[in-house]
């Protein structure tokens, strides 16, 4: 069975979900701790969400020099998938995985809500499950999630498609261009703000016209993983 | 012991969130001079035993490699604090932009 790696860092919040998330997929989820070297053999790495380090310095930054990541840094170069979510994201920004930073919500306050964004790359490890231009509502929940970067790298990422997700409708923390998600060069590291492991199980995800709570759109991410790792 | 003290700031062209919440909290206590604030770092680093060429050379790789991230920030200043308080600028090359 494909194995999934979740690293758990002091300050993790989302952890166990990511894990959940995993199983959902039909894939056997492994905790991994940030203070090991070794990612046990796992076929793709989750960075979960949550204020690792409490933030310290900026979101990210202390658990970016982590022992794990060096690991993580090392297969990432090999081509093994790595999604970062929210705090993930930061600190795959930190450990200069993915271009560009993060910075503190252009409105000064910490947003939570069912964010509707665009996919715009289906040719990620991550999102190969999904349409190019499908619209899906995931929960997004962040304090310091405005997406930056120079005039130079945001023009390499819009020409070379890099942009894997954009809001749509409201921007919620000042993000350039509405980048919610973007990804590297050969497709394998994905980072997103919003939580796509709080919409995989009906019941507990974002509403929909369906029915309160029904919302599943994250699934496809997990989902697209293992079949790029089955198709590879 | 001597410190070592790190300013760095918010790239000049980017949002700074913080300093605009700070500059509309003096707005709304009345003080109408000030037209801009920006929110920084101060770090200091105390040293064990004598500032030289390569304890500077080392906090100028820390405070790019650790301190700040170069996509958001800049490292302003690195001095040095003698133990009488007095501040000397540490060699503007290197860390400084």
């Amino acid at each position: 069975m494909t194995r999934v790696g979740v690293i758990t860092f002091p300050g993790s919040l989302d952890d166990r979900d990511a894990q959940r998330a995993v199983r959902f997929a039909g894939a056997d989820p492994v905790a991994l701790w940030h203070g090991d070297h070794d990612l046990q053999g796992v076929d793709a790495v989750v960075l979960p969400g949550g204020f690792s380090y409490g933030d310290y310095l900026r979101c990210g930054a202390i658990a970016s020099h982590s022992p794990i990541m060096r690991e993580v840094v090392a297969a990432a170069e090999r081509g093994v998938p790595v999604l970062g979510i929210c705090n993930g994201f930061q600190m795959l920004t930190e450990a200069h995985l993915l271009p560009g930073g993060l910075i503190r919500n252009d409105h000064g306050s910490f947003i939570c809500r069912d964010q509707v964004m665009r996919v715009e790359n289906t040719s990620t490890a991550w999102t190969n499950g999904y349409e190019v231009g499908q619209q899906i509502t995931i929960p997004l929940k962040n304090g310091e999630g405005g997406y930056i970067a120079s005039a130079e790298t945001l023009e390499r990422l819009e020409g070379e498609g890099l942009v894997v997700f954009r809001y749509l409708g409201v921007n919620p923390n000042g993000s350039l261009n509405d980048i919610a998600g973007v990804t590297n060069e050969r497709g394998n590291v994905v980072g997103l703000m919003p939580h796509p492991e709080h919409a995989v199980e009906a019941g507990f995800g974002p509403d929909t016209p369906a029915a309160m709570r029904s919302g599943v759109d994250g699934l496809a991410m997990f989902t697209s993983a293992l079949r790029s790792l089955l198709a590879a | 012991m001597p410190t070592i003290v790190v300013d760095v700031m918010p790239k000049a062209e980017l949002l700074d969130p913080q300093g605009k919440a700070v500059a509309g909290a003096l707005a709304r206590l009345g003080n109408d001079r000030f037209t801009d604030v920006r929110v920084g770092k101060r770090f200091e680093l105390t040293v064990d035993g004598p500032v030289d060429d390569a304890v500077l050379a080392s906090v100028r790789e820390i405070a790019d490699d650790l301190l700040s991230n170069g996509v958001i920030e800049d490292v302003v200043n690195i001095s040095v604090v003698d133990a009488a308080g007095t501040h000397s600028a540490a060699a503007a090359s290197g860390a400084l932009a």
